[in-house]
């Protein structure tokens, strides 16, 4: 099923064009890599699908997204909502400077999803337990997250992004800051979130791609060159660039 | 001469540079490789330049005086003259060399005088050629030692090292120097006025002490319930407590707008003129409070009914309060933007606003910042002097009505210094007494403030 439905997105930073009318399907409770050379808009696609390009100021994006058949980029969409539904991992593990506890209880928080400290317990401990953390912190929430290592911390901002039981999870290069070991955590955790979460994670690692994912998404100098299944995108393409890419020929 | 003489060196020294250079460049034509790049085999001859230099301008600046003074007293001896009379005499002949003596003048004074002088041109000439043959034989020395495996690096970058400590160093002895000075006549002042009273006391009325003709005895009695601090401390805190209920709020928010609300545009043009604010004299400020402020609350309050005077602690306190709005608005704004956008990221992609990222991230992660610009300010109003004085008034009472007048520590310095001062007498040590007491209590503040923000470093970084 189509969780997600891109209609001929452009993206603008000013007067220069990042993104050229892409269009694309994503399907729920799938993992959907995003693969292509530095530049060429992967990220810049991901962060239109929560609305995060808002943030900067001479981003302007056109175009149709519908999640759940709705078009985010309509004037009538509350982007509170649209971030509680569509959480984000980002490249560089970045938790709050508070305790472990606070940077999990932030989201339910800001969101009123709990009514009681019981309650606001209970959402802690299985988002981290979701996020394969809670054995290893359980007796140190209330110690600062960024006490944590690389792979922990990052670990800890998933379990930021699940608090809050997002439907699609946008990941935005998790492993490139971290080591093999704790990339292999990640991933694992990735297969074991898609049951309930749609994935959509960018990645500078084919291998990644090729693990993780069903569907590959190739992007390439703002265009999405190719998009289907990750066993034909990388065995059969139909284009050449991606054929290119794929095998190493350039990027 | 001795000007001359300095820049006669200083050429030298670049004399030096440029032979030592030089002398570098011939070695490396012959393609043999340098230990170090050529300018600092330069550096390294003028530093051979500069260092003989120095030390021979020291040791003839200590010792030069003692020698001569010996050398004139030397005509004096076995002659039954007591010490001072000895000092004065010498005195007296370096004054006629100078054509400023004024009294009698005695064969013998013109004699030493004559001697002075003609003691003074020989030490003034062996300066001039030991500085120089030591210069140049120095340079001269290391001119021919230096080949294509020499070291040049180390030394040049040792002595810059030196350079560089000597610099911190007299920063630091310096701070001890004036600690030491207010110590000693703080430690007078207390063997007049017993600590207890000072700390204690609820009357601070040194004028009682401008009374004392200073030809009469030292009666410690007549100084009870004069030096009393209280007033004045609390009237400090007081004065400071308004500025900040003034500067906080108002600074916070506005660097909280410039750093994350207001527009590039905005931020460009707001932030210069903010910063504008701080470059105001005090002085301005303080008629600004006194003939603007001050007039304008007593009206005020008049017409609310209300007691108002015309120096009130309210006019003082509140312009204070505007003086150092920059002070926290800046800093805390470059604080706030210096916290990483990844953060703000975070917080804004779990749906969070504005005021709750700012509110729930962004202010706790830039806490010690704004602690400390905080506490910057609050030292500045405590230090404060030229406004006090103007608007609030020199007569230390004991309130903690805003309206009225009140005095603080630095404002009663001034009182206290202004006009004829003897050394030695209570009421100028109570001045050494006051500094050091605020000196305490700025220390105090700042190390409170150190503890803090090393405390939220350690919980958050």
């Amino acid at each position: 099923m189509i969780k997600i439905k891109a209609k001929d997105v452009d993206v603008f930073y000013g007067k220069k064009q990042a993104l050229f009318n892409i269009s694309l399907g994503i399907e729920e409770n799938q993992v959907t890599a995003l693969i292509g050379p530095s530049g060429c808009g992967k990220s810049t696609f991901l962060r239109c699908l929560n609305r995060m390009n808002d943030v900067i100021d001479i981003c302007n994006v056109k175009g149709e997204i519908l999640i759940n058949d709705f078009n985010i980029n309509d004037k009538s969409c509350d982007v509170v909502r649209l971030r509680e539904k569509i959480g984000m991992v980002f490249q560089k593990p970045n938790p709050f400077p508070k305790t472990l506890y606070e940077n999990v209880s932030y989201g339910p928080t800001i969101h009123g999803m709990a009514q009681s400290k019981q309650e606001m317990d209970e959402i802690v401990e299985t988002s981290l337990k979701k996020a394969a953390l809670w054995e290893e912190v359980k007796d140190r929430l209330h110690e600062p997250g960024t006490g944590l290592s690389g792979g922990q911390q990052q670990r800890l901002c998933i379990a930021r992004a699940i608090s809050v039981r997002p439907e699609v999870i946008l990941m935005d290069e998790p492993c490139s800051a971290l080591d093999p070991i704790a990339t292999a955590q990640i991933e694992e955790l990735i297969d074991e979130l898609k049951k309930e979460h749609t994935i959509i994670i960018v990645t500078h690692s084919m291998a990644q791609a090729a693990r993780v994912s069903q569907n590959t998404g190739f992007f390439h100098l703002g265009q999405l060159i190719e998009h289907g299944s990750t066993d034909k995108i990388f065995k059969n393409p139909d284009n050449k660039k991606t054929q290119d890419y794929i095998t190493g020929r350039f990027g | 001469m001795n000007l001359i003489l300095f820049t006669f060196i200083v050429l030298l020294g670049f004399t030096s540079y440029y032979f030592g250079r030089k002398k570098a460049y011939t070695i490396q034509s012959t393609k043999k490789r340098l230990t170090a790049l050529p300018q600092f085999y330069g550096y390294y001859l003028a530093i051979w330049c500069a260092i003989p230099a120095f030390i021979i301008f020291s040791l003839w600046a200590i010792f030069e005086p003692t020698i001569v003074k010996l050398l004139i007293l030397s005509d004096y001896s076995n002659q039954g003259y007591l010490d001072d009379e000895l000092n004065l005499l010498y005195e007296k002949s370096k004054a006629l060399s100078r054509g400023q003596f004024t009294g009698e003048i005695t064969p013998f004074i013109e004699a030493s005088a004559e001697k002075y002088l003609s003691l003074r041109s020989i030490a003034q000439s062996s300066k001039v050629v030991i500085v120089l043959s030591a210069i140049i034989a120095s340079v001269a020395y290391a001119y021919k030692r230096i080949s294509s495996n020499s070291r040049t690096r180390e030394p040049v970058e040792k002595f810059l090292n030196a350079v560089l400590f000597t610099a911190s160093l007299a920063a630091i002895l310096t701070t001890v120097g004036i600690v030491f000075s207010l110590i000693f006549q703080t430690i007078d002042f207390f063997k007049v006025i017993p600590l207890f009273d000072f700390v204690f006391g609820t009357h601070w009325y040194p004028a009682k002490a401008f009374v004392r003709d200073s030809s009469e005895a030292l009666d410690p009695t007549m100084y009870s319930d004069t030096f009393g601090a209280v007033p004045i401390f609390a009237g400090t805190f007081f004065i400071a407590f308004i500025a900040m209920c003034v500067a906080i709020p108002i600074g916070l928010m506005s660097g909280i707008y410039l750093a994350e609300y207001a527009s590039t545009k905005v931020r460009q043009y707001a932030k210069p003129l903010i910063e504008i604010l701080a470059g105001i004299p005090t002085v301005v400020y303080g008629f600004f409070a006194a003939l603007t402020v001050g007039p304008f609350l007593k009206e005020l309050g008049t017409s609310m009914g209300l007691e108002v005077s015309a120096e009130s602690a309210l006019a003082a306190g509140g312009v204070m309060g505007i003086m150092i709005i920059p002070f926290i608005s800046s800093l805390s704004d470059d604080v706030i933007t210096s916290v990483p956008q990844s953060l703000r990221d975070g917080s804004y992609a779990m749906g969070a606003t504005k005021s709750e990222t700012i509110k729930r991230v962004i202010f706790p992660a830039a806490l010690p910042g704004i602690v400390g610009s905080i506490l910057l300010g609050v030292s500045r109003a405590i230090g404060e002097t030229m406004i006090v004085v103007m608007a609030s008034g020199l007569a230390a009472n004991l309130t903690l009505n805003p309206l009225e007048s009140t005095s603080t520590i630095t404002a009663q310095i001034v009182v206290i210094l202004i006009g004829d001062q003897a050394f030695g007498d209570p009421k100028t040590q109570a001045a050494f007494a006051l500094g050091m007491s605020l000196f305490l209590v700025t220390l105090c503040l700042n190390i409170v403030a150190l503890r803090v923000v090393k405390k939220y470093r350690e919980k958050y970084e």
